[in-house]
């Protein structure tokens, strides 16, 4: 045996030799070894990933003279609008209902994006699902990949409010940073999960999309979440709305609020559930997408 | 899976791993059919009494596209498939190149390889066709210089020019496909899986064509192609694989296949033709 290999020719050292075995399903333990797996090849395509979703924005604006701004300036132009009316309304203090609406309504935007339109990552990809073998979290990562992108767009209006309006900043800012971790990771799981979803029961993305049409009422994102005290009902919208505990992490160190540690515990709590069930989904249905798209 | 085995061992324990192999073992596979109407799928079933509507153990409703495909290619084979609209030619392409899992049965490759299934296959229609080569070397997980290689290549072969600096969506069905064919087997792939669309590239293109995947099958490598044209198959392909219904209706030579499978006026006219030079 050592001989044959040996005298292996020369050139079989860049021929990559490609093995794989696919077989039917053989039950959960395949099932989590095939999605690891998955995970694996498309940790190693992560050029790819940054390159399609990178695309995905640039593609959508060519030709337009002010390109993917427009996503900065369509957000700034609403933001300013929402804030002097809600302001008003809500007999608040412009200088600081506007730092808060901005970063708000921005990070709103972005989990919004994770979920609705990681909801479609499999759907959209249809024709390289069937024309390719390709692991499928490259397109779950694409989505992630895009929104985040549309996000680095829009937090230049943060940045510019912040800054007009003076808002303090200190090391608890930093803070912010691993809660943007966690946002990450659980976008990524929001486009596993209701990306296999989505693809097999057509009218989830429209439940979807319902849902957090409602979810932006009722979580505090126009409205700051002290208004509720006193209102023992309505303080249940917050206390069992699991954007609020995300949307708060980050919010929270850039505004210069109280965090309190409970808020993290419950975020971490939310993001193990969501990460472990679309693990779960994602092994069980992982074989079956390229029928459901 | 024993089957599999006994073909792909001997040549990994006696360290010949370019070896190509292509191994299907039992191959079923069973569409779900989720976004029809199941009344009126059962109308279908009782009006047509059609061997491939079925249903699977949670009693939804399947249709059996590939039912116990067998079989096993070594470097130096060249399979057609043939077989009617519909008899699961493209679902075996997509089977083979581990696109879709099967519902029972084993499937194993041995050897770097690529499926030409859908001439725009992972190409942006809104980028150039330059572009499009490096948006493959990134599919490939090419490295930089390996890309650039590819881009040097497939200019060489597509010879499309000036054209490579136009977007996609400009170009004729012809055009594409040669693009597509030219990064497909810009690195030899050891198994090489196509489906018919490729016969629709010009003469002197699939001269040329013909003459890559020649040189690809010399190196001992595999080629799979499914098509209707019976001077093609017999031209490209030394053994041919007969689907019908989504089972294996014949396997066996070229000649002695077409006998079977077409008219017989259209085989003696075939056969002509094949004598003539």
């Amino acid at each position: 045996m050592t001989k044959a290999l040996s005298t292996m020719p020369q050139d079989g050292a860049f021929r990559k030799p490609a093995h794989f075995i696919l077989s039917a399903d053989r039950g959960w333990k395949q099932r989590f070894q095939l999605a690891l797996a998955d995970l694996r090849e498309g940790v190693h395509l992560w050029r790819l990933i940054a390159v399609l979703g990178f695309l995905d924005i640039k593609l959508r604006y060519r030709g337009s003279a002010l390109g993917p701004f427009w996503l900065t300036i369509s957000m700034g132009v609403q933001v300013g609008a929402m804030a002097f009316i809600y302001a008003d309304l809500f007999h608040t203090d412009i200088h600081t209902y506007l730092p808060f609406l901005s970063l708000s309504l921005i990070a709103w935007n972005y989990l919004n994006a994770l979920v609705t339109d990681g909801g479609g990552c499999f759907i959209q990809s249809d024709s390289v699902i069937k024309g390719m073998r390709m692991p499928f979290t490259v397109h779950a990562a694409r989505s992630l990949m895009r929104n985040t992108m549309i996000l680095a767009h829009n937090i230049v209006i943060v940045i510019a409010v912040f800054a007009i309006m003076g808002v303090h900043q200190s090391l608890f800012s930093f803070m912010a940073l691993p809660a943007f971790g966690l946002w990450l990771v659980d976008g990524f799981a929001f486009s596993l999960l209701f990306g296999a979803l989505c693809a097999r029961f057509r009218d989830v993305p429209q439940i979807i999309s319902a849902i957090m049409q409602i979810a932006f009422f009722i979580t505090p994102v126009m409205w700051n979440a002290n208004i509720l005290n006193g209102h023992r009902e309505a303080l249940f919208l917050i206390r069992f709305n699991p954007f609020y505990y995300l949307l708060e992490i980050l919010r929270a160190p850039l505004l210069g609020t109280p965090l309190p540690a409970e808020t993290w515990i419950y975020a971490l709590l939310i993001s193990s559930i969501l990460i472990l069930f679309s693990w779960i989904a994602f092994a069980r249905t992982r074989g079956r997408i390229a029928f459901w798209v | 899976m024993d089957r599999f085995r006994a073909n792909a061992r001997p040549d990994r324990l006696l360290g010949l791993n370019t070896m190509a192999n292509l191994t299907a073992s039992d191959i079923s596979i069973d569409f779900p059919l989720y976004h029809s109407d199941s009344r009126s799928l059962k109308k279908t079933i009782l009006g047509q009494a059609s061997a491939r509507f079925g249903r699977d153990t949670n009693n939804r409703p399947v249709v059996q596209a590939l039912q116990n495909i067998s079989f096993s290619l070594n470097s130096g084979d060249r399979l057609g498939l043939i077989g009617s609209n519909g008899s699961g030619k493209t679902t075996l392409l997509r089977v083979l190149s581990g696109i879709y899992q099967p519902t029972g049965g084993v499937l194993s490759a041995d050897g770097r390889l690529t499926a030409l299934l859908d001439p725009g296959q992972g190409m942006n229609h809104q980028l150039t066709g330059r572009e499009n080569i490096r948006l493959r070397g990134l599919y490939l997980g090419l490295s930089v210089s390996q890309t650039m290689e590819l881009v040097k290549d497939v200019e060489d072969f597509s010879e499309l020019g000036h054209f490579l600096d136009l977007p996609v969506r400009n170009y004729s069905s012809g055009m594409t496909i040669r693009l597509a064919f030219a990064m497909a087997t810009a690195f030899p792939p050891e198994i090489l899986l196509m489906d018919e669309w490729i016969l629709a590239g010009d003469a002197v293109f699939m001269e040329k064509a013909k003459k890559r995947v020649e040189g690809m099958v010399r190196h001992a490598d595999i080629l799979v192609l499914a098509s209707h044209s019976p001077s093609i198959l017999i031209e490209w392909c030394n053994r041919l694989l007969w689907i019908e219904n989504g089972q294996i209706r014949g396997d066996g030579d070229p000649m002695s296949i077409l006998e079977q499978y077409l008219p017989p006026a259209a085989f003696r006219e075939l056969a002509k033709v094949g004598a003539g030079p």
